[in-house]
């Protein structure tokens, strides 16, 4: 019986069709190697993939002006910034309650900081208006204190916000939402607290704030919120609301409270919000920090890639920066140059080392080969901070140039702190990253094809450059990849040798992170940064091939 | 064909040594002298200086003393590229990173020989070894075999007249070692080059040359054309390198008329040719092809010296018979029979007698 003749799909020995066996077959060995190698695929996930996802999703995120002001960014989407007037009193009224929200948690300076990137002087701003804040409310309370002294009392707040009846925990959540929207704080945690549903229809603006408050104390102070006076801001809230509520039609607790409060109104010092702003600062009506505050209001923004590439945002679309803030463009050009430069010198210096290396008897080249190695050994800094002497104006190469009288003691030669410096230390720094794949490379030329080249009657010069430089292109292209993708995220040496001329765009990026602290600037220059690695490692692919790229 | 006349001699090795660490001689006195147009085969076990030699009229490595000549000027200072030697190395060393046909036209190019000229002579040698449709390919995509033929084209296109080949067919199976034995000796005699061959396979040594020297130890041992080397073999090494042999020792009893009476070490006595032996006396050792053994009593002489001997083993390879037996204390003793319908097949244990023409038995140093 032949297998040919049957119709329909062949049959292992138990009958199941015979792919489907083998399909489970193959898929249990797959699952046992994958198993295998769980623990480094779950290691390099966590270190490698990950920081990276993370460094992508910065360079857009912008969560920050959303997450501190919404109401004043809900508010300012209906505001047309190109009229050039400052926008009305509902947005500035969503400012005070959410600034004064954002300044008790104290994350107001860091959104002022955020938006001090795009637009210079927000973060005073801020952090002057955080001051003052409390100041609008201060004049209500005294106000409300003197119609009614239980207005000046937590527990009686307490009472009345909670009122009788069914609670509004709606309410509840979302500012609880709002609340870890900004902090990141976790909110699960009971406040302790609810408004009736009642208080919340009389007194709207005042059950928010109120929650507001609470979410406050019993989250970020850990307090309870019935022993606590509540803050300024409720009091703003309650002249707001009972200018038009309808206290005589409620009865909770409190109602009469609220009956003689509402009475006295007008004893309470009312200010519109646009003044109060005004007062604290007159930045506050200039459109242009509106529109900043609206430019970046979105979760996500092109903002910090435009800014990489010395680009900015306007009301008119995309245009350059100013002249005087153009420095990335120069950084990535020189980086690239300088990368370039490094990796030259590197496969001059290391072609020659390399070739004597492996046309060596073997322990005298693994001798050498310790040599090459040496670098490796010693620490980057103390090899760095080595050049810095050997270079310096008065260091050994000075002193030595002067001694023999090729250089006049008043006119030593500058070679560090600039360009030059830096490409020095770093070939130095490299070479044996270009040494390495050449040698291993060269290792596997037989010698014999020197001499058959020879044999055929080629000189020696043309029997290396049409025999044995071909097949150690592989070295170089390896060796070159190396260098070259090193030396373009290299930081330590431009940072100790560079100077002012001689930096990177690594050096730009470590400032971003350590000092100025705009990550997300940051994280687009490094984004840029590995998006030219990648193009050029295509490039190079479709030039020379990846897989002619051997590294030993 | 070959010339054998020392003066107008195109490769000549005068009292050439040649040490590596100055310590060991690996070539000890060499002289050799060949003429235009003959095919040499340099035969000899490992490491007994073969390659050095090649490599030393190669240029890759300066003789330490004595004088190479090609064409009767000394080469010792003169660098390889100038030296228009044609080589085809063991592993065959095509550049793996030219097709082909860029293979063949190198050495073209490095002569400055216009494009088109180039291509026709590529052509041409491609034509000879039958690669003709191959110019295209890499040499990683070539066979061994074909590979082979590639390193033997390059080494001809640009018409050197001395080409060296150091074991060119180490690499490949019997079949097409034999195949690539005949198409080398083909175009050799065909272009009339000379060729210095280098092979530790001595099959391979008398089927293709002109003449073979022997080496071992550094030395020539014997230089002489395949059939004087193989019956006449002048010393002892010789005679166990090349082919099967017997050897038996003994003692030279007299020297008389171009005949030796030796005896051997039990006592028996033998007619041998003497070789390597002057007077009574001596030890020698005694040299019989296996083929050259006759038991048959009728075809044997009147009057030689025959010795007993016992069949230990007979085996039947289908053209011949081969058989052990033990003789004078010697239970390595072969011999060969032709099958042939009135040839006595012997079964082991049988006592016969043995013996040969005196020229057929040598000999040798002891
Ligand atoms: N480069 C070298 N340095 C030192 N000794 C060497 C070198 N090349 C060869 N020798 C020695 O010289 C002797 C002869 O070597 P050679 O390569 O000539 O042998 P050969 O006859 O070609 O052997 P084979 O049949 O194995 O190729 C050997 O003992 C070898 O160890
Ligand atoms: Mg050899």
């Amino acid at each position: 019986m032949s297998d040919a003749t049957q119709d329909g799909p062949v049959l292992a020995a138990d009958g199941t069709p015979l792919k489907r066996s083998l399909a489970r077959a193959l898929r249990m060995q797959k699952l046992r190697a994958l198993a295998l190698i769980a623990p480094l695929l779950l290691f390099v996930l966590l270190t490698f993939i990950a920081p990276i996802a993370d460094m992508l999703f910065r360079s857009v995120e912008n969560q920050i002006v959303s997450a501190t002001m919404p109401a004043t960014v809900r508010e300012l989407s209906d505001w047309d910034g190109t009229t050039g007037n400052p926008p009305g009193e509902e947005v500035f009224k969503a400012l005070y309650f959410d600034l004064f929200l954002a300044a008790e948690a104290k994350e107001h300076t860091k959104l002022g900081t955020r938006l001090n990137y795009e637009k210079t002087g927000v973060s005073s701003l801020f952090r002057s208006s955080g001051r003052k804040l409390d100041d609008l409310g201060k004049d209500y309370q005294k106000a409300f204190k003197k119609i009614d002294k239980q207005l000046d009392e937590g527990e009686f707040w307490y009472t009345m916000m909670t009122g009788s009846g069914p609670a509004s925990d709606a309410l509840v959540t979302a500012r609880k939402a709002r609340f870890g929207d900004m902090t990141d704080e976790s909110t699960k945690a009971d406040i302790g607290f609810a408004p009736s549903q009642a208080i919340t229809d009389l007194l709207p603006l005042t059950a928010l704030a109120y929650t507001d408050f609470a979410v406050f104390t019993a989250i970020a102070d850990g307090d309870t919120v019935a022993e606590e006076d509540p803050w300024e801001a409720v009091y703003v809230a309650l002249a707001e609301d009972l200018a038009t509520a309808d206290v005589a039609a409620y009865t909770g607790p409190g109602a009469d409270v609220l009956q003689a409060a509402q009475a006295g109104l007008d004893t309470i010092p009312v200010t519109s919000y646009t003044a109060f702003f005004e007062d604290i600062d007159k930045d506050w009506l200039d459109p242009e920090v509106w529109e900043t505050v609206k430019m970046y209001s979105p979760k996500y923004t092109n903002g910090y890639f435009l800014n990489a590439v010395d680009l900015q945002k306007s009301p008119d679309g995309i245009e350059p920066r100013p002249e005087n803030q153009q420095i990335y463009m120069k950084l990535f050009k020189r980086t690239m140059f300088m990368s370039l430069v490094i990796t030259g010198s590197c496969i001059l210096l290391g072609y020659p080392v390399a070739w004597i290396l492996a046309n060596l008897p073997m322990r005298t080249a693994n001798l050498l080969m310790i040599l090459v190695l040496l670098p490796f050994w010693t620490s980057l800094l103390v090899r760095t901070s080595a050049w810095k002497v050997m270079l310096q104006q008065q260091g050994v190469i000075n002193d030595v140039l002067v001694w023999l009288g090729l250089v006049a003691d008043d006119a030593r030669l500058v070679m560090i702190n600039n360009q030059f410096g830096t490409i020095v230390a770093m070939t130095h720094i490299l070479l044996p990253f270009m040494i390495l794949p050449l040698y291993s490379v060269m290792q596997t030329i037989p010698p014999t094809y020197l001499r058959a080249a020879k044999s055929l009657g080629a000189t020696n010069w043309t029997a290396f450059w049409r025999v044995y430089f071909p097949q150690s292109v592989p070295g170089i292209g390896a060796g070159s990849i190396l260098v070259f993708i090193l030396s373009i995220g290299y930081y330590i040496t431009p940072e100790i040798v560079g100077g002012t001329t001689g930096t990177f765009i690594s050096n730009r990026i470590a400032y971003h992170i350590s000092s100025s602290l705009n990550w997300g600037l940051a994280a687009a220059l490094g984004t840029i940064l590995l998006g030219v690695v990648l193009l050029l490692y295509y490039v190079y692919d479709k030039i020379v091939g990846i897989d002619n790229v051997k590294l030993g | 064909m070959a010339d054998v006349s020392s003066d107008g001699a195109f490769v000549e090795f005068e009292r050439v040594q040649k040490s590596y660490d100055g310590e060991n001689l690996v070539v000890k006195d060499l002289n050799l002298a060949l003429p235009k147009g003959e095919f040499l085969t340099m035969l000899g076990p490992s490491g007994s200086g073969k390659t050095t030699c090649l490599m030393m009229l190669a240029g890759f490595e300066t003789a330490t003393h004595g004088d190479i000549r090609l064409d009767g000027v000394s080469i010792n200072n003169i660098p390889p590229h100038k030296r228009g030697i044609g080589m085809v190395f063991q592993n065959y060393a095509l550049f793996p990173h030219m097709t082909v046909a860029e293979n063949l036209s190198f050495p073209l190019e490095v002569r400055k020989m216009g494009k088109s000229e180039r291509e026709e002579k590529v052509k041409r040698a491609l034509d000879m070894v039958q690669m003709g449709a191959f110019g295209g390919r890499r040499p990683a995509q070539m066979s061994g075999g074909q590979q082979q033929r590639i390193a033997l084209a390059r080494a001809l296109v640009f018409e050197a007249e001395l080409v060296l080949m150091d074991e060119p067919l180490g690499a490949l199976d019997k079949q097409l070692r034999e195949h690539m034995q005949f198409e080398i000796k083909r175009i050799a005699d065909n272009l009339g080059i000379t060729v210095v061959y280098v092979t530790h396979d001595q099959t391979e040594a008398l089927t293709m040359s002109d003449r073979v020297a022997v080496f071992d130890d550094g030395r020539i041992q014997q230089l002489a054309p395949p059939d004087k080397l193989y019956e006449e073999p002048e010393n002892s090494f010789v005679a166990q390198f090349i082919g099967e042999n017997n050897t038996l020792e003994g003692t030279v009893k007299e020297i008389a008329n171009g005949k030796a009476l030796v005896e051997l070490d039990d006592g028996e006595l033998i007619d041998c040719k003497p070789i390597n032996v002057s007077k009574p006396g001596e030890r020698t050792r005694v040299s019989i092809r296996p083929e050259r053994v006759e038991y048959n009593k009728e075809r044997l002489q009147e009057g030689v010296h025959t010795l007993k001997a016992e069949v230990m083993e007979f085996i039947y390879m289908g053209d011949i018979f081969r058989t052990r037996l033990k003789v004078a204390g010697n239970d390595e003793f072969v011999i060969k029979t032709r099958n042939a319908p009135d040839v006595e097949r012997l079964t082991p244990g049988q006592q016969i007698e043995i013996g040969w023409l005196p020229e057929d038995c040598r000999a040798l140093d002891a």
